[in-house]
């Protein structure tokens, strides 16, 4: 499932970022900043206006991202320990 | 000792407490530009060493990856490579990571590492690590990483002496340069999380604190409700601190003026020393204040950390008009004066984004706009009740306001469909931790942007005011002449010229005579017409004026002033700053020339709509 898709709250790991298109800066941006195979991420916020942007948790550092920068993120839902 | 002098460049991700390391080390011994050809600060420092030796440090723009996404993140990997022209190859690096947050900020250090020049580690906010119970093995670190790593803590006095004790020894031997390919950059994530296996532990990601204050800044309802009452009271401190001093130097200066002439015949030299050069630099320093409150507001955000979160709370307001969460606070400051807002773009990272903000801000209905608007509505709106509970003047003066806002959101707008460069361009912002502002890092920053406002724009403003000042005096009125002075100078010839333009909006010549020194600074229009319509008195309470106003022109001409007032060029200061801070005379022309395009339009159909209906 896409990161922009995940309930807030939910744990999920990173699966891997798509490119929205050829050579994707944002995407190569997002591996970058740590979104990568295995890596625990949350949404802990979610903007007021639109449900847009979102807050999103991975290692010790939040980041906003709208939702469309989140939807290249795939994620796979984890079951609560 | 080899050398007698070190160039030092220090480099990291944002928010990863780079600066407040750099104001600690050199104090105010800086030196902040531009570099060349681009708005992106090029701040410079040095001291002294134990040894000695001097050291300069570059603080180089924070950087989450040499893959450059943006001009200031492209000059710090050209001045690491050594490639950057007119930058000497820093003789050492020395990279800082904020030690709360290594997982984000290791990776940068592994890219610095494999530049293959001397580099030094910096743990950062060890203080605020050790608080929240991490644990680093530094020697371990050092071993595994191939370079030395010294603690710091940025905001102590004490907390940066490893650091000098470090660079002011040898310098480390560099490790080999390695290729940067996309293989061996996703390879750096597996050895970040090797390094960190190996050598940290941390009880728990976050800090409880930022968990906790993020609950209610970030909450859908409260979370704005914080964000208006923390804007209001900015703009309180605006009004009740800024204000005051502002007119106080204004009068100081028109005091000192008359003073300093005292002794001097009445003639052009007294009139070009009074009304030029001391009405100049009282009309420059008077910004001062009010730029000065704003910046304290707008450091104290960044610094402690709630700027980020304003962004994000109005990121898709923002972004539904062509501009970013990033653009809100540089507009809200442009209420208060467009100087300090156009400067305050400065936090927008995106040139695109900055560009746009920096092209509407001058639409916010500004503090100088007020007595105009005063004088206006006093003179013509009726102080009649609406629907038995509103005052008409005052939902004349709400419209005015709310026609800047919807103005800028109309020209946002229009600005996205227009431009060429339709790509997504990412918000992917970071919320770093809340922290206590240091009275250090505000004081100087405080100091940074008073300078340049003083320094750069300065020649500008006063260059053009004494322009204004021979305009409207020169040549000056004939022996026996009746009318007021201004109507037999430049300034009158060219009112009277711009008359026919400005006739459709029903502007008589004393209004467009008006127009010109409101050009120099907007609440001068209330004088000038008090001049031209040769009014005795004292015209800042605007009472005799407004009288004279009432007899000499009609309700839809006075609404079409206020509407021209509202969107107009007008201010050089602010085209000034727009060329200062964008570094292109052609963006001022694009300024200039669409918000004359929108006030005459906006300005033509009020008064032809006001016509037909009264």
């Amino acid at each position: 499932m896409r990161l922009s898709d995940l309930p807030k709250g939910s744990p999920a790991v990173v699966d891997r970022v798509d490119d929205a298109h050829a050579s994707d800066p944002i995407a190569q941006r997002l591996r970058d900043l740590g979104f990568v195979e295995g890596e625990p991420v949350r949404v802990v916020a979610i903007g007021p206006l639109g449900a847009d942007p979102l807050l999103i948790q991975i290692g010790s550092t939040r980041f906003a991202l709208r939702r469309s920068e989140a939807a290249r993120v795939m994620v796979s839902a984890q079951v609560a320990a | 000792m080899s050398a007698s002098t070190l160039r030092i460049a220090l480099v990291g991700n944002p928010n990863c407490g780079k600066t407040a390391l750099f104001n600690q080390l050199t104090g105010g011994r800086q030196k902040v530009a531009n570099y060349a050809g681009v708005t992106v600060e090029r701040k410079e420092g040095r001291f002294s060493a134990p040894s000695g030796r001097v050291l300069y440090v570059l603080d180089l723009p924070g950087t989450y990856s040499f893959d450059a996404n943006s001009p200031d993140e492209q000059i710090t990997r050209d001045v690491c490579e050594g490639v950057y022209p007119g930058e000497a190859a820093p003789d050492l690096i020395v990279c800082v990571a904020d030690a709360t947050n290594l997982r984000l900020h290791l990776r940068f250090v592994l890219e610095v590492k494999r530049l293959g020049r001397p580099v030094v580690l910096a743990l950062n906010m060890m203080d605020a690590a050790r608080r929240r119970g991490v644990v680093i093995d530094v020697p371990e670190l050092q071993r595994r990483l191939g370079l030395p790593v010294v603690e710091t803590v940025a905001v102590r006095r004490d907390g940066v002496k490893a650091l000098i004790a470090q660079v002011d020894g040898e310098i480390p031997q560099a490790a080999p340069a390695q290729p940067d390919d996309a293989d061996s950059r996703a390879d750096l994530h597996a050895q970040v999380r090797a390094l960190l296996a190996a050598t940290v532990s941390m009880p728990r990601a976050t800090a409880e604190l930022d968990d906790a204050l993020d609950r209610w800044a970030l909450h859908p309802v409260f979370g704005l409700a914080i964000l208006s009452v923390v804007m209001f009271l900015v703009f309180q401190a605006v009004y009740a601190a800024g204000k005051p001093v502002t007119d106080l130097i204004g009068d100081g200066f028109s005091w000192l003026g008359a003073h300093a002439t005292a002794w001097m015949p009445a003639g052009p030299l007294q009139s070009l020393i009074v009304d030029g050069i001391f009405g100049g630099l009282g009309t420059v320093l008077g910004f001062l204040p009010v730029i000065l409150v704003l910046f304290f507001f707008i450091l104290v955000l960044e610094e402690s950390g709630y700027l980020p979160r304003a962004a994000f709370l109005l990121d898709r307001l923002m972004v539904s008009v062509g501009l970013t969460g990033r653009s809100f606070i540089p507009l809200l400051s442009s209420f208060a004066c467009a100087i300090p807002g156009i400067m305050g773009t400065r936090s927008i990272t995106d040139p695109r984004d900055r560009l746009a903000t920096i092209l509407v801000a001058p639409l916010m209905t500004c503090s100088a706009r007020l007595p105009v608007y005063a004088l206006l509505i006093g003179a013509f709106i009726p102080t009649r009740r609406v629907f038995g509970v509103f005052n008409m003047q005052g939902l004349v003066l709400f419209a005015l306001y709310a026609a800047g806002v919807l103005g800028a959101m109309g020209v946002g707008w229009v600005m996205k469909k227009l431009r060429r460069d339709r790509s997504e361009h990412a918000l992917l912002m970071e919320l770093p931790s809340y922290r206590l502002p240091k009275v250090r890092d505000v004081a100087i920053g405080l100091w940074e942007r008073g300078m340049i406002f003083l320094k750069r724009l300065t020649g500008v403003i006063l260059g053009l005011t004494v322009l204004m000042w021979f305009l409207s005096t020169f040549p000056a009125a004939p022996v026996g002449a009746t009318g007021p002075a201004i109507d037999y100078s430049f300034a009158g010839y060219i009112g009277r010229g711009l008359q026919y333009i400005f006739a459709p909006l029903g502007f008589n010549w004393q209004i467009s005579v008006s127009l010109i020194p409101a050009f120099a600074a907007r609440e001068t229009a209330v004088a000038a017409l008090a001049t031209v319509y040769a009014v005795g008195g004292d015209a800042a309470n605007g009472a005799g004026l407004g009288q004279a106003l009432a007899a000499n022109f009609s309700l839809a001409s006075a609404l079409s002033l206020l509407v021209w007032f509202a969107f107009a060029p007008q201010c050089m200061s602010t085209l000034a700053v727009i060329r200062r801070e964008t570094n292109s005379w052609r963006n001022v022309a694009i300024s200039f020339g669409y918000m004359f395009v929108v006030a005459f339009i906006a300005s033509l159909l009020t008064y032809q709509i006001t016509s037909l209906l009264t």
